[in-house]
Protein backbone atom coordinates (compact mmCIF):
# COMPACT_ATOMS: atom_id res chain seq x y z
CA UNK A 1 0.00 0.00 0.00
CA UNK A 2 0.90 3.36 -0.58
CA UNK A 3 2.04 6.10 1.88
CA UNK A 4 -0.23 8.41 3.22
CA UNK A 5 1.68 11.99 2.36
CA UNK A 6 0.47 15.54 3.06
CA UNK A 7 -0.50 17.14 -1.17
CA UNK A 8 -2.97 20.10 -2.38
CA UNK A 9 -5.85 17.39 -3.55
CA UNK A 10 -5.38 18.83 -7.26
CA UNK A 11 -1.83 17.26 -7.33
CA UNK A 12 -3.38 14.38 -5.85
CA UNK A 13 -6.04 14.30 -9.19
CA UNK A 14 -3.77 14.71 -11.96
CA UNK A 15 -1.53 11.70 -9.62
CA UNK A 16 -4.30 9.43 -10.20
CA UNK A 17 -4.49 10.24 -13.76
CA UNK A 18 -1.51 8.95 -14.01
CA UNK A 19 -1.64 5.93 -11.99
CA UNK A 20 -4.89 5.42 -14.37
CA UNK A 21 -2.16 5.53 -17.31
CA UNK A 22 -4.83 8.13 -19.31
CA UNK A 23 -3.14 7.72 -22.61
CA UNK A 24 -5.22 11.22 -23.74
CA UNK A 25 -5.54 14.89 -22.21
CA UNK A 26 -7.28 17.74 -23.60
CA UNK A 27 -8.38 21.12 -21.42
CA UNK A 28 -8.15 24.31 -21.04
CA UNK A 29 -7.11 26.12 -17.50
CA UNK A 30 -9.70 27.45 -15.32
CA UNK A 31 -9.94 28.37 -11.96
CA UNK A 32 -9.93 26.63 -9.79
CA UNK A 33 -9.44 23.59 -11.73
CA UNK A 34 -6.24 24.87 -13.16
CA UNK A 35 -3.66 23.19 -10.94
CA UNK A 36 -5.07 19.71 -12.26
CA UNK A 37 -3.91 20.72 -15.42
CA UNK A 38 -0.64 22.24 -14.86
CA UNK A 39 0.85 19.29 -13.24
CA UNK A 40 -0.83 16.52 -15.93
CA UNK A 41 0.94 18.86 -18.72
CA UNK A 42 4.39 18.74 -16.57
CA UNK A 43 3.70 14.46 -15.93
CA UNK A 44 3.56 14.39 -19.50
CA UNK A 45 6.13 16.72 -20.43
CA UNK A 46 8.87 15.40 -18.11
CA UNK A 47 8.11 11.65 -19.31
CA UNK A 48 6.19 10.47 -15.99
CA UNK A 49 2.85 9.76 -18.04
CA UNK A 50 2.74 8.36 -21.69
CA UNK A 51 -0.26 10.28 -22.75
CA UNK A 52 -0.64 12.98 -25.20
CA UNK A 53 -1.24 16.03 -23.95
CA UNK A 54 -3.42 18.27 -26.48
CA UNK A 55 -3.42 22.32 -25.60
CA UNK A 56 -6.71 23.62 -27.39
CA UNK A 57 -7.89 27.27 -26.99
CA UNK A 58 -11.51 27.15 -25.24
CA UNK A 59 -13.27 24.31 -23.50
CA UNK A 60 -15.42 23.44 -26.42
CA UNK A 61 -12.33 22.42 -28.15
CA UNK A 62 -11.34 20.19 -24.88
CA UNK A 63 -14.26 18.41 -25.37
CA UNK A 64 -14.17 17.93 -28.71
CA UNK A 65 -10.93 16.75 -28.77
CA UNK A 66 -11.56 14.44 -26.04
CA UNK A 67 -14.62 13.11 -28.59
CA UNK A 68 -12.63 12.04 -31.19
CA UNK A 69 -9.38 10.75 -28.58
CA UNK A 70 -12.14 8.19 -27.02
CA UNK A 71 -14.08 7.37 -29.99
CA UNK A 72 -10.34 5.84 -31.59
CA UNK A 73 -9.82 3.83 -28.39
CA UNK A 74 -8.11 6.15 -25.78
CA UNK A 75 -8.60 6.55 -22.30
CA UNK A 76 -9.40 9.71 -22.30
CA UNK A 77 -9.32 12.42 -19.19
CA UNK A 78 -9.95 16.34 -19.39
CA UNK A 79 -11.13 18.86 -16.39
CA UNK A 80 -12.90 22.24 -16.41
CA UNK A 81 -15.17 24.35 -14.31
CA UNK A 82 -17.99 26.77 -13.74
CA UNK A 83 -17.92 29.22 -17.33
CA UNK A 84 -15.52 26.62 -18.79
CA UNK A 85 -17.93 23.63 -18.92
CA UNK A 86 -20.66 26.28 -19.97
CA UNK A 87 -18.63 27.06 -22.97
CA UNK A 88 -18.05 22.70 -23.14
CA UNK A 89 -21.75 22.63 -23.19
CA UNK A 90 -22.82 21.57 -26.30
CA UNK A 91 -20.19 18.77 -26.64
CA UNK A 92 -21.39 17.74 -23.05
CA UNK A 93 -24.68 16.26 -24.23
CA UNK A 94 -22.80 14.58 -27.22
CA UNK A 95 -20.14 12.68 -24.95
CA UNK A 96 -23.01 9.85 -23.58
CA UNK A 97 -25.36 10.07 -26.39
CA UNK A 98 -21.83 8.57 -28.16
CA UNK A 99 -21.09 6.31 -25.53
CA UNK A 100 -17.78 7.67 -24.96
CA UNK A 101 -16.01 6.86 -21.82
CA UNK A 102 -14.49 9.77 -21.03
CA UNK A 103 -13.71 10.69 -17.14
CA UNK A 104 -14.08 14.23 -16.30
CA UNK A 105 -13.38 16.49 -13.20
CA UNK A 106 -15.37 19.49 -12.19
CA UNK A 107 -14.14 21.46 -10.04
CA UNK A 108 -17.04 22.93 -8.89
CA UNK A 109 -17.85 26.81 -9.43
CA UNK A 110 -20.72 29.25 -9.04
CA UNK A 111 -21.90 30.82 -12.85
CA UNK A 112 -21.58 33.84 -13.32
CA UNK A 113 -22.71 36.71 -13.31
CA UNK A 114 -21.66 38.42 -11.21
CA UNK A 115 -18.10 36.77 -11.58
CA UNK A 116 -17.28 34.61 -8.83
CA UNK A 117 -14.91 31.80 -8.92
CA UNK A 118 -15.73 30.42 -5.93
CA UNK A 119 -17.47 27.06 -4.86
CA UNK A 120 -20.85 26.24 -5.45
CA UNK A 121 -22.84 23.74 -7.50
CA UNK A 122 -24.36 25.99 -9.86
CA UNK A 123 -21.81 24.51 -12.62
CA UNK A 124 -23.32 21.13 -12.40
CA UNK A 125 -26.85 21.64 -11.74
CA UNK A 126 -27.35 23.30 -14.98
CA UNK A 127 -25.64 20.07 -16.90
CA UNK A 128 -27.56 17.51 -14.69
CA UNK A 129 -29.69 16.40 -17.55
CA UNK A 130 -26.35 16.00 -19.90
CA UNK A 131 -26.51 12.01 -18.92
CA UNK A 132 -23.04 11.69 -17.86
CA UNK A 133 -22.88 9.26 -14.84
CA UNK A 134 -22.35 12.11 -11.56
CA UNK A 135 -20.66 11.90 -8.41
CA UNK A 136 -19.58 13.84 -5.87
CA UNK A 137 -16.54 13.48 -3.30
CA UNK A 138 -16.12 15.04 -0.19
CA UNK A 139 -12.39 15.21 0.37
CA UNK A 140 -9.59 14.83 -1.50
CA UNK A 141 -9.07 11.21 -0.82
CA UNK A 142 -11.99 10.61 -2.09
CA UNK A 143 -11.39 12.51 -5.43
CA UNK A 144 -8.18 10.21 -5.78
CA UNK A 145 -9.96 7.11 -5.75
CA UNK A 146 -12.58 7.67 -7.79
CA UNK A 147 -10.46 8.64 -10.38
CA UNK A 148 -9.70 4.95 -10.67
CA UNK A 149 -12.93 4.32 -10.03
CA UNK A 150 -14.28 6.20 -12.75
CA UNK A 151 -12.29 4.68 -15.61
CA UNK A 152 -13.26 1.33 -13.85
CA UNK A 153 -16.93 1.79 -14.39
CA UNK A 154 -17.15 4.37 -17.69
CA UNK A 155 -14.95 1.36 -19.82
CA UNK A 156 -17.07 -1.37 -18.46
CA UNK A 157 -18.44 -2.72 -22.02
CA UNK A 158 -21.93 -3.13 -19.67
CA UNK A 159 -21.72 0.66 -18.74
CA UNK A 160 -20.09 2.74 -21.49
CA UNK A 161 -20.55 5.89 -20.24
CA UNK A 162 -18.63 9.06 -18.65
CA UNK A 163 -18.60 9.77 -15.81
CA UNK A 164 -18.12 13.00 -14.17
CA UNK A 165 -16.28 13.77 -10.68
CA UNK A 166 -18.31 17.03 -8.89
CA UNK A 167 -15.11 18.15 -6.56
CA UNK A 168 -15.70 21.57 -4.68
CA UNK A 169 -13.36 23.69 -6.43
CA UNK A 170 -10.92 25.59 -3.37
CA UNK A 171 -12.39 23.42 -0.24
CA UNK A 172 -11.49 20.54 -1.79
CA UNK A 173 -8.99 21.55 -4.94
CA UNK A 174 -6.54 23.96 -2.98
CA UNK A 175 -6.45 22.21 0.21
CA UNK A 176 -3.73 19.86 1.57
CA UNK A 177 -4.81 16.60 3.05
CA UNK A 178 -3.19 13.66 3.58
CA UNK A 179 -3.77 11.64 0.44
CA UNK A 180 -2.47 7.56 -0.29
CA UNK A 181 -1.94 7.06 -3.44
CA UNK A 182 -1.92 3.32 -4.00
CA UNK A 183 1.34 1.77 -5.83
CA UNK A 184 0.88 1.26 -9.83
CA UNK A 185 0.99 -2.47 -9.88
CA UNK A 186 -1.99 -2.05 -7.62
CA UNK A 187 -3.90 0.34 -9.77
CA UNK A 188 -2.84 -1.48 -12.86
CA UNK A 189 -4.54 -4.99 -11.61
CA UNK A 190 -7.94 -3.19 -10.45
CA UNK A 191 -7.68 -1.23 -14.39
CA UNK A 192 -6.65 -3.27 -17.17
CA UNK A 193 -6.03 -0.83 -20.56
CA UNK A 194 -9.13 0.08 -21.96
CA UNK A 195 -10.30 -2.63 -24.63
CA UNK A 196 -13.14 -0.49 -26.09
CA UNK A 197 -16.30 -2.55 -27.74
CA UNK A 198 -16.58 -0.15 -30.67
CA UNK A 199 -14.36 2.47 -32.32
CA UNK A 200 -13.27 4.42 -35.37
CA UNK A 201 -10.88 1.92 -37.24
CA UNK A 202 -10.27 2.33 -40.96
CA UNK A 203 -10.48 -1.63 -40.86
CA UNK A 204 -13.84 -1.95 -39.70
CA UNK A 205 -15.49 1.81 -40.95
CA UNK A 206 -18.74 2.74 -38.27
CA UNK A 207 -20.05 6.54 -38.23
CA UNK A 208 -20.77 7.86 -34.68
CA UNK A 209 -23.21 10.75 -34.12
CA UNK A 210 -25.05 10.58 -37.30
CA UNK A 211 -28.37 12.20 -37.85
CA UNK A 212 -31.48 10.26 -36.74
CA UNK A 213 -34.89 10.85 -38.37
CA UNK A 214 -37.45 11.26 -36.27
CA UNK A 215 -38.77 7.61 -36.73
CA UNK A 216 -35.49 6.85 -34.71
CA UNK A 217 -34.66 9.52 -32.73
CA UNK A 218 -37.08 8.43 -30.15
CA UNK A 219 -35.75 4.85 -29.86
CA UNK A 220 -32.09 6.61 -29.47
CA UNK A 221 -33.01 8.32 -26.47
CA UNK A 222 -34.69 5.41 -24.77
CA UNK A 223 -31.23 3.08 -25.14
CA UNK A 224 -29.78 6.41 -23.92
CA UNK A 225 -31.67 6.31 -20.82
CA UNK A 226 -31.78 2.87 -20.62
CA UNK A 227 -27.69 2.98 -20.49
CA UNK A 228 -27.98 4.81 -17.85
CA UNK A 229 -30.36 3.29 -15.54
CA UNK A 230 -28.68 -0.23 -16.40
CA UNK A 231 -25.33 0.48 -14.74
CA UNK A 232 -25.94 1.08 -11.78
CA UNK A 233 -25.14 -2.54 -10.94
CA UNK A 234 -21.85 -1.95 -12.10
CA UNK A 235 -21.05 0.88 -10.64
CA UNK A 236 -21.88 -0.70 -7.09
CA UNK A 237 -19.52 -4.01 -8.19
CA UNK A 238 -17.10 -1.39 -9.48
CA UNK A 239 -17.18 0.25 -5.77
CA UNK A 240 -16.63 -2.94 -4.12
CA UNK A 241 -14.05 -4.31 -6.76
CA UNK A 242 -12.08 -0.73 -5.46
CA UNK A 243 -12.83 -1.63 -2.09
CA UNK A 244 -10.97 -4.84 -1.93
CA UNK A 245 -8.42 -3.28 -3.54
CA UNK A 246 -7.78 -0.23 -1.73
CA UNK A 247 -9.58 -1.01 1.19
CA UNK A 248 -12.08 1.62 0.91
CA UNK A 249 -15.05 1.16 0.27
CA UNK A 250 -17.86 3.51 -0.94
CA UNK A 251 -21.73 3.44 -1.67
CA UNK A 252 -24.20 5.43 -3.39
CA UNK A 253 -25.68 7.45 -0.21
CA UNK A 254 -23.04 7.08 2.77
CA UNK A 255 -24.78 7.44 6.17
CA UNK A 256 -23.78 8.99 9.32
CA UNK A 257 -24.95 8.48 12.65
CA UNK A 258 -28.50 8.30 10.81
CA UNK A 259 -30.24 4.98 12.18
CA UNK A 260 -33.47 5.95 14.28
CA UNK A 261 -33.48 9.69 13.33
CA UNK A 262 -36.24 11.44 12.71
CA UNK A 263 -33.89 14.55 11.45
CA UNK A 264 -31.49 14.16 8.51
CA UNK A 265 -29.59 16.40 6.81
CA UNK A 266 -29.30 15.49 3.12
CA UNK A 267 -26.10 17.14 1.54
CA UNK A 268 -23.54 16.59 -1.70
CA UNK A 269 -19.79 17.09 -1.41
CA UNK A 270 -18.06 18.53 0.85
CA UNK A 271 -20.32 20.50 2.89
CA UNK A 272 -21.06 16.56 4.59
CA UNK A 273 -18.01 16.97 6.36
CA UNK A 274 -19.00 20.31 8.14
CA UNK A 275 -22.46 18.41 8.71
CA UNK A 276 -20.63 15.79 10.64
CA UNK A 277 -18.86 18.08 12.52
CA UNK A 278 -22.31 20.06 13.61
CA UNK A 279 -24.06 16.49 14.45
CA UNK A 280 -21.05 15.24 16.98
CA UNK A 281 -20.88 19.25 18.31
CA UNK A 282 -25.19 18.81 18.65
CA UNK A 283 -25.27 15.68 20.06
CA UNK A 284 -23.71 16.66 22.83
CA UNK A 285 -26.51 19.24 23.43
CA UNK A 286 -28.99 16.18 23.54
CA UNK A 287 -30.06 17.33 19.75
CA UNK A 288 -30.58 14.00 17.40
CA UNK A 289 -29.99 14.81 13.97
CA UNK A 290 -27.84 12.42 11.54
CA UNK A 291 -26.79 13.23 7.97
CA UNK A 292 -27.87 11.36 4.45
CA UNK A 293 -24.69 11.88 1.97
CA UNK A 294 -25.57 11.69 -1.70
CA UNK A 295 -22.61 10.57 -3.46
CA UNK A 296 -24.05 9.07 -6.65
CA UNK A 297 -26.81 11.85 -8.45
CA UNK A 298 -27.08 10.37 -11.59
CA UNK A 299 -28.21 7.43 -11.98
CA UNK A 300 -30.40 8.58 -8.73
CA UNK A 301 -30.05 5.68 -6.58
CA UNK A 302 -33.59 5.74 -5.34
CA UNK A 303 -34.23 2.38 -3.01
CA UNK A 304 -30.89 2.84 -1.31
CA UNK A 305 -32.47 6.37 -0.19
CA UNK A 306 -35.21 5.68 0.79
CA UNK A 307 -33.75 2.81 2.45
CA UNK A 308 -31.78 5.36 4.32
CA UNK A 309 -34.35 7.43 5.33
CA UNK A 310 -37.16 5.40 6.13
CA UNK A 311 -37.19 6.12 9.86
CA UNK A 312 -37.09 10.22 9.54
CA UNK A 313 -39.49 12.86 10.30
CA UNK A 314 -37.80 15.56 8.45
CA UNK A 315 -35.07 16.03 6.14
CA UNK A 316 -33.41 19.20 5.40
CA UNK A 317 -31.69 19.53 2.19
CA UNK A 318 -29.00 21.33 1.26
CA UNK A 319 -28.93 23.50 -1.70
CA UNK A 320 -26.17 25.00 -3.25
CA UNK A 321 -27.49 26.24 -6.41
CA UNK A 322 -30.78 28.17 -7.42
CA UNK A 323 -33.91 26.92 -9.78
CA UNK A 324 -34.81 30.31 -10.41
CA UNK A 325 -38.84 30.19 -10.84
CA UNK A 326 -38.82 26.67 -9.30
CA UNK A 327 -39.90 25.14 -6.55
CA UNK A 328 -36.74 24.76 -4.55
CA UNK A 329 -33.20 24.16 -4.92
CA UNK A 330 -32.53 20.68 -7.32
CA UNK A 331 -31.75 18.71 -4.42
CA UNK A 332 -34.62 19.38 -3.06
CA UNK A 333 -36.94 18.77 -5.65
CA UNK A 334 -35.33 15.89 -6.78
CA UNK A 335 -35.81 14.76 -3.11
CA UNK A 336 -39.56 15.12 -3.30
CA UNK A 337 -39.89 13.81 -6.55
CA UNK A 338 -38.53 10.55 -5.14
CA UNK A 339 -40.67 10.42 -2.10
CA UNK A 340 -43.72 11.32 -3.49
CA UNK A 341 -45.46 7.76 -3.83
CA UNK A 342 -44.05 7.07 -0.34
CA UNK A 343 -46.59 6.57 2.74
CA UNK A 344 -45.48 8.23 5.81
CA UNK A 345 -43.78 11.15 3.71
CA UNK A 346 -41.23 13.11 5.90
CA UNK A 347 -41.32 16.47 5.39
CA UNK A 348 -38.69 17.75 3.30
CA UNK A 349 -37.12 21.19 4.08
CA UNK A 350 -34.94 23.01 1.61
CA UNK A 351 -32.00 25.57 2.34
CA UNK A 352 -30.21 27.20 -0.06
CA UNK A 353 -26.67 28.34 1.27
CA UNK A 354 -23.16 27.86 0.32
CA UNK A 355 -23.04 29.85 -2.82
CA UNK A 356 -20.18 30.83 -3.60
CA UNK A 357 -18.10 30.06 -1.55
CA UNK A 358 -19.79 31.95 1.73
CA UNK A 359 -19.31 29.33 4.32
CA UNK A 360 -21.49 27.25 6.25
CA UNK A 361 -20.23 26.71 9.87
CA UNK A 362 -21.48 24.06 12.29
CA UNK A 363 -23.45 26.46 14.13
CA UNK A 364 -25.47 26.95 10.69
CA UNK A 365 -26.47 23.85 10.61
CA UNK A 366 -27.57 23.96 14.16
CA UNK A 367 -29.45 27.19 13.22
CA UNK A 368 -31.10 24.88 10.22
CA UNK A 369 -32.16 22.56 12.66
CA UNK A 370 -34.28 25.06 14.75
CA UNK A 371 -35.76 26.75 11.74
CA UNK A 372 -36.81 23.52 10.04
CA UNK A 373 -38.85 22.56 13.55
CA UNK A 374 -40.28 25.55 13.32
CA UNK A 375 -41.45 25.88 9.94
CA UNK A 376 -42.76 21.76 10.16
CA UNK A 377 -44.81 22.78 13.37
CA UNK A 378 -46.12 26.24 11.52
CA UNK A 379 -46.74 23.87 8.13
CA UNK A 380 -44.74 25.97 6.03
CA UNK A 381 -42.06 23.67 5.03
CA UNK A 382 -42.82 23.47 1.69
CA UNK A 383 -41.57 27.43 1.36
CA UNK A 384 -37.53 27.25 1.03
CA UNK A 385 -35.24 29.75 2.13
CA UNK A 386 -31.92 31.18 1.10
CA UNK A 387 -30.13 30.46 4.61
CA UNK A 388 -27.93 33.92 5.72
CA UNK A 389 -29.60 36.08 2.98
CA UNK A 390 -29.42 39.74 4.50
CA UNK A 391 -32.78 41.29 4.28
CA UNK B 1 -30.10 -1.69 -42.50
CA UNK B 2 -32.91 -3.96 -43.67
CA UNK B 3 -35.70 -3.09 -41.27
CA UNK B 4 -37.93 0.22 -42.17
CA UNK B 5 -36.99 2.60 -39.52
CA UNK B 6 -40.81 2.75 -38.46
CA UNK B 7 -40.34 -0.87 -36.77
CA UNK B 8 -36.95 -0.49 -35.25
CA UNK B 9 -37.38 -1.16 -31.40
CA UNK B 10 -35.08 0.72 -29.30
CA UNK B 11 -33.21 -2.65 -28.07
CA UNK B 12 -31.92 -2.96 -31.79
CA UNK B 13 -30.26 -0.02 -31.58
CA UNK B 14 -26.54 -0.45 -32.31
CA UNK B 15 -24.06 1.59 -29.30
CA UNK B 16 -24.15 5.25 -28.98
CA UNK B 17 -26.93 4.76 -32.10
CA UNK B 18 -23.33 4.54 -34.57
CA UNK B 19 -24.44 3.28 -38.30
CA UNK B 20 -22.21 0.78 -38.19
CA UNK B 21 -22.85 -0.86 -41.77
CA UNK B 22 -20.51 1.44 -43.85
CA UNK B 23 -22.13 3.37 -46.66
CA UNK B 24 -25.47 2.20 -45.43
CA UNK B 25 -26.87 5.11 -46.64
CA UNK B 26 -27.13 4.00 -50.14
CA UNK B 27 -30.44 1.87 -48.91
CA UNK B 28 -32.65 5.52 -48.10
CA UNK B 29 -34.61 6.59 -50.86
CA UNK B 30 -33.95 9.85 -51.30
CA UNK B 31 -35.90 9.61 -54.20
CA UNK B 32 -39.45 9.58 -52.33
CA UNK B 33 -38.90 13.32 -51.35
CA UNK B 34 -39.36 14.17 -55.04
CA UNK B 35 -42.10 16.53 -56.57
CA UNK B 36 -40.26 17.86 -59.76
CA UNK B 37 -38.37 15.12 -62.07
CA UNK B 38 -35.27 16.22 -64.33
CA UNK B 39 -35.77 15.20 -67.76
CA UNK B 40 -32.63 15.47 -70.16
CA UNK B 41 -32.91 16.75 -73.65
CA UNK B 42 -30.04 14.84 -75.81
CA UNK B 43 -30.32 17.10 -78.69
CA UNK B 44 -29.00 20.27 -76.36
CA UNK B 45 -26.56 18.02 -74.27
CA UNK B 46 -22.85 18.63 -75.22
CA UNK B 47 -21.61 15.96 -72.40
CA UNK B 48 -19.32 18.67 -70.41
CA UNK B 49 -21.03 16.27 -66.83
CA UNK B 50 -21.47 20.03 -65.25
CA UNK B 51 -24.88 18.21 -64.27
CA UNK B 52 -22.77 14.79 -62.74
CA UNK B 53 -20.72 17.50 -60.48
CA UNK B 54 -23.30 19.60 -59.32
CA UNK B 55 -25.77 17.26 -57.89
CA UNK B 56 -25.61 16.97 -54.06
CA UNK B 57 -26.91 13.13 -53.88
CA UNK B 58 -24.85 11.55 -56.59
CA UNK B 59 -27.60 10.19 -58.18
CA UNK B 60 -26.26 11.62 -61.63
CA UNK B 61 -24.53 8.75 -63.61
CA UNK B 62 -23.02 8.30 -67.35
CA UNK B 63 -25.21 6.40 -69.36
CA UNK B 64 -24.20 5.08 -73.65
CA UNK B 65 -22.73 7.85 -75.35
CA UNK B 66 -21.64 9.58 -72.71
CA UNK B 67 -24.54 11.49 -72.18
CA UNK B 68 -25.88 12.12 -68.45
CA UNK B 69 -29.12 10.71 -66.56
CA UNK B 70 -30.58 10.65 -63.18
CA UNK B 71 -30.88 7.43 -60.80
CA UNK B 72 -34.67 8.02 -59.52
CA UNK B 73 -34.16 5.72 -56.49
CA UNK B 74 -32.00 9.01 -55.08
CA UNK B 75 -32.68 12.51 -57.17
CA UNK B 76 -34.76 14.26 -54.77
CA UNK B 77 -35.52 17.01 -57.56
CA UNK B 78 -33.51 19.33 -56.13
CA UNK B 79 -33.52 21.16 -59.41
CA UNK B 80 -29.65 21.70 -58.79
CA UNK B 81 -29.16 19.94 -63.07
CA UNK B 82 -31.79 22.25 -64.48
CA UNK B 83 -29.96 25.43 -63.06
CA UNK B 84 -26.46 24.27 -63.55
CA UNK B 85 -26.97 23.02 -66.44
CA UNK B 86 -25.37 25.87 -69.27
CA UNK B 87 -26.99 24.43 -72.64
CA UNK B 88 -30.25 24.42 -71.15
CA UNK B 89 -30.78 20.34 -71.63
CA UNK B 90 -32.35 19.89 -68.39
CA UNK B 91 -35.88 20.28 -67.84
CA UNK B 92 -37.70 20.15 -64.14
CA UNK B 93 -41.15 18.54 -64.92
CA UNK B 94 -43.63 17.93 -62.42
CA UNK B 95 -44.16 14.01 -60.64
CA UNK B 96 -47.47 12.28 -61.44
S1 LIG C 1 -32.78 17.20 -59.50
FE1 LIG C 1 -31.21 17.42 -57.91
S2 LIG C 1 -31.05 15.37 -57.07
FE2 LIG C 1 -32.10 15.12 -59.02
S3 LIG C 1 -30.49 14.73 -60.45
FE3 LIG C 1 -30.82 16.92 -60.50
S4 LIG C 1 -29.33 17.72 -59.06
FE4 LIG C 1 -29.49 15.54 -58.65
S1 LIG D 1 -24.74 19.85 -67.67
FE1 LIG D 1 -26.15 19.83 -69.43
S2 LIG D 1 -24.84 19.80 -71.17
FE2 LIG D 1 -23.54 19.22 -69.49
S3 LIG D 1 -23.66 17.01 -69.41
FE3 LIG D 1 -25.25 17.71 -68.07
S4 LIG D 1 -27.07 17.82 -69.37
FE4 LIG D 1 -25.31 17.70 -70.73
Amino acid sequence: MGKRVGMEVSIGAAEAVKLARAECIAAYPITPQTHIVEHLSELVNNGELDAEFIPVESEHSAMSVCCGCSAVGARTFTCTSSQGMALMNEILFIVPAMRLPIVMILANRSLSSPLSIWNDHSDIMSIRDTGWIQLFAENGQEVVDHVLFAFKVAENPNVLLPVMINMDGFILSHVIEPIELPDQDVVDKFLPPYNPVQRLHPDHPITMGAFAIPDLFTETKKAQEEAIKSSFPYIIKAWDELGNTIGRYYNPIEKYKSEGKKILFITMGSFGETVMTAIDMMEEKGIDVGLIRIRLWRPFPEKEFLDAIKDADILIVIDRAITFGGMAGPVTTEIRSVLYHEENMPAVVGFICGLAGRDVTPKDYERMVEIAKEKVKKGKEKEYEIYGVRE
Amino acid sequence: MTKPEKEISWKEIPIGAASIEPGNAMEYRTGDWRSMRPVWDKNRCVKCGVCFIFCPDAAIHKVEDDYFEADLFYCKGCGICARECITGAIKMVEEE
